[in-house]
């Protein structure tokens, strides 16, 4: 077959017909059941643990039973697997109940009482403990310092995964091996986490991926903690143990998109921009997990699509005894984008310019410096997607009026996603290595651990393999992972499925495809080398941030009820680079879930915390998208073939989620003609700024 | 504890559970039928949806109390019609699967709207299909995918 030939996706019969198994539809012989006793409070020592008369069948797992360390190893250690003396966060794990009947769980977990002396708690970000603190510069800015300013503060909130399918593990230790099966993104994250914790040889630890029911980041560090408790319990009573939690659990305590805080300033002369100084700051929860690289990313796409001569950005993590906070498709990069498109839209307003015109004034171009000084290699056709944009949106001929009275306002976001790990970590991080094996019966098998968890990984390497072989669709072989079968090819992470992974994976098909005919077993193995034009320091942050970048150009339509204040949607254009699409239905497929995610991030999904717990546990309390909530999505793409991508191909997952809010919040402003600060856009805020 | 027989999927069964048992429960871990799921258990999701004498409900919210006697269709006993094979074609034309977490139950749904009105506008369709909620898609393709069968029986 070829790259163009359109496919269906190689998992969707068996999704259909129900047929497929998750975690929580496998069986598994003397299954044990495990519920997962949490701290009530944000900060405090634990002064006892009163359980009820032990009950044959039920078992406690602890802090006491740690094997080797009482660490979850992800960048750092600093995550206990069970609270030792003290709690961190509301929600922190405890212990595990573990039992045979579910229903006898459940009675002794609800008699044990635990007694804490409470500490205080730090619930905001301040002059409190930061984890890290990152800064970088370009030209200077200090000799702007005297010329008009023009500033502004941005602030999200929490956004929660939601994937369909809860978090859910099972642990089972056989033959002196510990075996874990769950919904993740990252098998090697787990098994490098159990051979810190347990301190067991590799071989004794394998990691089995199962049907993942949505994750985007929420499944990319989280299931390491319960893979590391599991495994404990299992190891303790000699049976599997599964841990799945249940909705309330899971909207509650596990990891979210970080809230922040942004300032941004600009210096203005004769109606320019000559420099930014921004400053970003983001709310981890209590231990580091992935905060750092995220803080790094919300930094790094701080100027978006636009070229800022000179700049000043600055980024802090704080360390607070809020929930702890994780990935989330975008990885930082929304809450940065929301902020500096905001900013632009108020610039084009004081200035009394078109917002879209304003925008083009800065476009980057190829060859240029980015932002921290490194060289826009590729092509790059921002204009020409501005052009397109107005063209599909029909933009100088857009009414503002409705017919039911509605205010109507539009809203641009130009965008940038970086594709792959940031800097070089790629190269020194990650290290992928993927392999390619030709069977005796000629089918070719796709050995990576890079999962599919709806995005369509399945189907996307399948083709690109398959394409490269000129073979059909049905002789590439690629199933869920297992760290036995499959070499440690990183994360299913950052976009990089596609683009890292996808490239590999077609360098060694071109290399199998010289010894196809020859009958017999044949590997090809290939390792990530970073292409030569990258060079990063990851100490000043200065080089190429990014591999390269794939791009969004969009507008948003939206109406707002005058006396309700309620916000609708009505239509979403956006234009996108991708380089080439490996598939139009698997891009249209990411183009119409990031949409509605992103929209849902913009306009509706409201979650904070109060006194350090998450106030919305339900689909009832927090809100996404619906059926009815949805928009008219009117897209399309520019191909723009990238030199180190499979058949050209670019980053896209992320891409689409991370310029909707940002598009939604400046229409609304343009509908009620004053300036948004906040997201989600709620009828209150709107109130708020109104009156 | 007590028998409770009922039909699922055109055969006669009979659990001994308690009244009070969900019907998501019996039909997943009693019967072993998983391709019914659980997002919510609130009613909320719809990912549980079965056919309770024809008629779609969450079965998360069904006691075995009302399913006494009655006809119970699992998308296991759905896929085998004919009625499947259109809704499964469509889905399939418009990508209209991600994870699949939401699938079985939006397939239940799809089908329930249509048996009701062979022809929906698009408002129908998204009012029809409110309790079905899905974080992958974007609903688009479900739409088309509706859109398409219903344009199909037209022909
Ligand atoms: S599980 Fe029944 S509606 Fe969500
Ligand atoms: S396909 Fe994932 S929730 Fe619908």
């Amino acid at each position: 077959m070829k790259i163009k030939d359109p496919v269906n996706r190689v998992d969707i019969q068996a999704k259909l017909n129900g047929s497929v198994k998750y975690i929580e539809d496998m069986i598994f012989e003397n299954l044990h059941y495990a519920r997962t006793l949490r701290s009530s409070i944000p900060r405090g020592k634990i002064l006892s643990v009163a359980y009820p008369d032990i009950i044959e069948g039920i078992t406690i797992v602890d802090k006491n039973d740690i094997i080797d360390k009482n660490e979850v190893s992800m960048i750092d250690t600093d995550m206990p697997i069970f609270a030792d003396s003290e709690v961190n966060y509301v929600g922190e794990p405890i212990a595990l109940i573990v039992g045979k009947d579910k229903n006898q769980v459940i009675e002794f977990f609800n008699k044990i009482i635990v007694e804490y002396e409470p500490l205080e708690a730090v619930l905001t970000m301040g002059d409190n403990a930061t984890f890290s603190k990152r800064t970088y510069t370009k030209g200077d800015l200090s000799k702007y310092s005297t010329l008009e300013e023009f500033s502004g503060h941005y602030k999200t909130t929490y956004q929660e995964q939601l994937y369909m399918e809860k978090q859910g593990v099972v642990a089972n230790y056989v033959d002196k091996r510990i075996e874990i099966y769950g919904s993740m993104q990252c098998p090697y994250y787990i098994k490098n986490a159990l051979i810190n914790a347990l301190g067991f040889n590799e071989n004794r630890i394998r990691v089995i991926q199962t049907t993942t029911g949505g994750a985007f980041g929420g499944k990319e560090d989280y299931p390491s903690l319960m893979a590391c408790q599991t495994a404990l319990a299992s190891i303790k009573i000699g049976a599997p143990v599964r841990l799945i939690f249940d909705r309330r659990e899971d909207i509650i305590f596990t990891t979210k998109r970080h809230p922040s805080e942004t300032n941004i300033t600009s210096y203005l002369e004769n109606g320019k921009i000559k420099g930014m100084k921004i400053d970003v700051e983001l709310d981890a929860g209590p231990y580091l997990g992935l905060s750092d690289v995220v803080l790094q990313r919300a930094i790094l796409s701080m100027t978006g699509a636009y070229q800022i001569e000179n700049l000043e950005v600055n980024g802090v993590v704080y360390k607070t005894n809020n929930v702890f906070n994780g990935a989330f498709r975008g990885f930082g990069a929304p809450q940065s984008l929301f902020a500096l498109e905001q900013h632009m839209t108020q610039i084009a307003k004081h200035l009394g310019k078109d917002p879209l015109d304003l925008r083009r004034e800065y476009f980057v171009q190829t060859g240029q410096l980015t932002s921290t000084n490194g060289i826009f290699h590729e092509n790059i056709y921002l204009a020409k997607m501005a052009d397109k944009l107005e063209e599909i949106s029909d933009y100088k001929n857009l009414k503002k009026e409705s017919d039911d009275g509605n205010l109507v306002g539009y809203g641009f976001a130009i965008v940038p996603h970086g594709g792959g790990f940031t800097g070089d970590g790629e190269a020194v991080h990650i290290k992928a290595v993927v392999k390619l094996k030709k069977d005796t019966e000629g089918f070719v098998h796709i050995l990576v651990s890079n999962v599919e968890m709806g995005q369509g990984a399945l189907t996307a390497l399948a083709k690109i393999v398959a394409s490269a072989l000129d073979i059909p669709l049905d002789r590439v072989v690629y199933k869920n992972t297992d760290t036995h079968a499959v070499p440690d090819s990183g994360p299913t992470a950052a976009s990089r499925t596609t683009m890292v992974i996808g490239k590999l994976l077609y360098e060694a098909a071109v290399k199998l495809r010289e010894v196809m005919d020859v009958n017999e077993e044949i590997i090809i193995t290939e390792h990530y080398k970073q292409p030569d034009y990258i060079e990063w320091d990851q100490d000043t942050l200065q080089g190429n941030a990014y591999l390269s970048y794939s791009w969004a150009a969009l507008l948003a339509r939206v109406e707002v009820d005058p006396l309700t204040l309620e916000v609708s949607c009505t239509d979403i254009y956006g234009i996108y680079d991708v380089g080439i699409p490996v598939d139009e239905k698997l891009l249209l497929g990411q183009v119409h879930g990031g949409v509605i995610q992103g929209m849902g991030y913009g306009m509706m999904e409201a979650m904070y915390s109060d006194g350090g717990k998450i106030q919305q546990n339900s689909f009832a309390s927090y809100a996404v998208p619906t059926t009815v909530d949805v928009p008219n999505i009117h897209s399309d793409w520019i191909i723009n073939e990238y030199e180190d991508g499979p058949f050209g191909a670019k980053a896209a997952g992320e891409l689409t989620l991370v310029g909707v809010a940002p598009a939604i919040a400046s229409a609304v402003a343009d509908a009620i003609g004053k300036d948004i600060y906040e997201i989600p856009v709620l009828p209150e805020k709107i109130l708020e700024v109104t009156k | 504890m007590r028998n409770i027989t009922f039909t699922l999927n055109g055969e006669k069964v009979t659990v001994e559970t308690t009244l009070s048992r969900r019907l998501l429960d019996v039909i997943r871990i009693d019967l072993g039928l998983t391709g019914t799921k659980e997002g919510c258990g609130e009613g909320e999701c719809g990912a549980c949806q079965v056919y309770l004498d024809g008629k779609i409900v969450n079965s998360c919210l069904v006691p075995m109390s009302n399913v006494i006697g009655r006809e119970v269709q699992t998308i296991e006993g759905f896929a085998k019609t004919k009625a499947y094979e259109k809704i499964e074609k469509a889905y399939i034309e418009e990508g209209a699967v991600q994870c699949g977490f939401c699938t079985p139950g939006m397939v239940m749904a799809t089908n329930a709207l249509l048996k009701d009105n062979a022809h929906p506008n698009s408002k129908e369709i998204k009012e029809s299909l409110a309790g079905n909620i899905c974080r992958c898609t974007g609903y688009q393709t479900i739409f088309k995918a509706v859109k398409k069968i219903a344009d199909e029986e037209e022909k």
